[in-house]
């Protein structure tokens, strides 16, 4: 049985995950839907709301766990252009889930898009907002369809709109955008410019998208699954959220676990839970095989092995292993794993998308992923292990964005973590596990 | 060709959205591409001129994002995701089933125009690994018998007028407010 001693109706974001129709406006209002946001707009200011939040230690969910109350205290207050007219401030949610490992906020959005849409009027609210826009990944139809029933349901009660919850004056509405298949717009900057109808291309910071964001306004952007835990932090209080997790961390996180358990999926669990019991909670390595190592935040999280996996999962326990929480999409290897294979299918996707915008990541990118692919198909030499570190280290850092650094994730760690199998590649110039996996199927 | 009335109403009804007319040029994309099945030379040029933008601005933006086809593609797109959930669960299998069966390569499409198959990157299904997006619709849990049935299935379907509608869900993006 699982060591992970957490009750189902202490879940904050998926507690009623087990009734078929959360996904509806009445569904959500049985179960104190709405509450906060009604009591957001008829009780507290915006910078109320900013505090609570910041209280809650409510982290970022998408990647980078930056504290959500102090992203949206960074919001300026009235902003004036040139001529003294006063500036529109923009709301936008990242929906464009592309993080390999990662599948929670298609949940969210599929089976409780009212919890985005509360937390996203409580989050406009708080920076003074009266727009807010849902970036949504392209290849997301089921999601976006979900997410327009649920705008209109909303609309249609009044709780989006004009004068919304019947308040005279208070407007905002909620606007979906449909992304074009582009990992790279997951960076809150080149989805802005996707957003203004651009090349997703991320942007010299500063200027930060609290001073200059979508369509040159300040805006605010955070995670799907962040503004999902917003109306239960009003609800239920700061104070609750703030003690299910760590002293820097709040809340339960959605982890998503794939590849080689015997029951993948999302499982909304403290934010520490420890990443064994994590697994064990999944059933378990898939067919009682060892364990070999994992990814523990998404694609670009450097991996674990085995004996590194007795760690808590919160953002700072991961990065004083050497790692990152990122996105929680937890990808678990089972012994069988070559990880120079691994490794060179990982490198393929940044290779393909790279947007090409700073050189050093445009051909890092893909010469690590042809001298990986080169590797792992036996024509690898020595001198190319090293080589690689100095490719890396001519990249993280040295661009626009934090996608380099990305890359060097999966690269470095599985050289560092798994030189001895990269070596056994180079020495016999060949993957010593095709022919281990050739000799079992003529065996069997 | 002309951009549809259908397109351009569309257009006008979220046009409120949005503070400047470029944001309009990824759902004019999407609408595009629902209607014709690609983006041409001819549709970036009519999107120019309809939005007001610059050629080049359009075309830097198509040839951005993957999911915008240059090209004509089969009545059913199948893109099979090969990242690295899927390839744990065995999508590298069913990569070579398809390759098999559909007599193409990756990015190729059929003689007769049923099918164009692509490798793509992750999904964001890998809990459901390996996975197959069949035009719109994704189809989780495969294995190669499953892929088999299914593609059994996609081919009955192609003989009919059901072939038309694999994969596409009705239509609810871009679209403006409920009248």
């Amino acid at each position: 049985m699982s060591a992970i001693n957490f009750p189902n109706e202490n879940r904050i974001i998926t507690k009623h995950l087990e009734k078929p129709d959360t996904h509806l406006i009445g569904h959500y209002e049985s179960v104190d839907g709405y509450v906060a946001a009604k009591r957001v707009l008829n009780e507290m200011s915006g910078d109320g709301v900013v505090d609570e939040v910041k209280k809650s230690n409510l982290r970022g969910r998408g990647g980078a766990g930056f504290p959500t109350g102090m992203k949206w205290s960074f919001m300026p207050k009235d902003p004036k252009d040139a001529k003294g007219n006063p500036k529109p401030k923009y709301l936008v949610c990242n929906a464009d889930e592309g993080e390999p490992g990662t599948f929670k906020d298609s949940l969210i959005m599929n089976r409780f898009p009212h919890m985005l849409i509360e937390g996203m009027i409580i989050a406009g609210h708080a920076i003074g907002s009266e727009v807010g826009y849902i970036y949504v990944r392209g290849e997301y139809v089921k999601e976006i369809i979900s997410v327009e029933k649920a705008i209109d349901e909303a609309r249609a009660k009044g709780y989006l709109g004009k004068d919304i919850f019947g308040i005279k004056g208070k407007n905002f509405d909620i606007f979906l955008y449909r992304g074009a298949g582009a990992y790279i717009c997951g960076e809150e900057t080149a989805l802005l410019n996707s957003l203004e109808g651009k090349r997703g291309e991320p942007r010299l910071k500063p200027p930060f998208p609290a001073q200059v964001g979508a369509f040159g306004m300040p805006s605010c952007v955070n995670n799907v699954e962040t503004f999902a835990s917003v109306p239960f932090i009003i609800r239920e209080g700061a104070a609750k959220f703030a003690a299910m997790g760590t002293e820097k961390a709040g809340g339960t996180r959605l982890f998503c676990v794939s590849g080689h358990v015997e029951r993948p999926g999302v499982y909304e669990l403290p934010i520490n839970v420890n990443l064994l019991d994590l697994i064990e909670h999944c059933g378990g390595v898939r067919g009682g095989r060892a364990l070999k190592a994992v990814i523990p935040g998404g694609a670009s999280a450097p991996m674990l092995t085995a004996s590194e996996c007795n760690v808590a999962m919160d953002f700072d326990s991961l990065a004083k292993a050497g790692t990152m929480a990122g996105s929680g999409g937890v990808i678990v290897m089972d012994e069988t794993v070559c990880i120079v294979e691994a490794a060179s299918i990982l490198l393929k996707f940044y290779e393909h998308e790279s947007c090409g915008q700073c050189s050093q990541c445009r051909e890092g990118s893909h010469w690590l992923a042809r001298m990986f692919h080169r590797i792992e198909n036996g024509g690898g030499t020595s001198a190319d292990l090293d080589f690689i570190s100095e490719i890396c280290g001519n990249m993280a850092g040295q661009t626009i964005c934090a996608f380099a650094d990305a890359v060097t994730g999966p690269a470095l760690s599985s050289i560092k973590k798994f030189r001895h199998e990269f070596e056994e590649h180079i020495r016999l110039g060949r993957c010593p596990h095709k022919h281990v996996l050739v000799a079992q199927q003529v065996e069997a | 060709m002309a951009l549809s009335d259908q397109i351009k109403n569309k257009m006008e009804a979220i046009r409120y959205q949005f503070p400047t007319e470029q944001a309009l040029l990824i759902p004019l994309l999407h609408a595009i591409q629902k209607e014709r099945g690609w983006i041409s030379k001819e549709a970036m040029v009519e999107s120019a001129e309809f939005l007001h933008l610059p050629l080049a601005k359009v075309q830097e933006v198509v040839t951005f994002y993957t999911m915008f086809n240059q090209e004509p593609v089969g009545k059913v797109h199948l893109q099979l995701c090969t990242n690295i959930s899927c390839w744990l669960n065995g999508s590298e299998k069913l990569l070579h089933c398809l390759e098999k069966r559909l007599n193409v390569g990756c990015g190729e499409t059929t003689k007769d125009g049923n099918y164009t198959l692509s490798e793509v990157e992750c999904l964001c299904a890998c809990g459901t690994a390996p996975v197959l997006q069949v035009n719109d619709e994704y189809y989780e849990n495969l294995s190669e018998v499953k892929l088999t049935q299914l593609m059994d299935e996609l081919d009955a379907k192609l003989k009919t007028s059901e072939g038309n509608v694999i994969g596409k869900y009705v239509d609810s993006y871009p679209r403006g407010p409920k009248a």
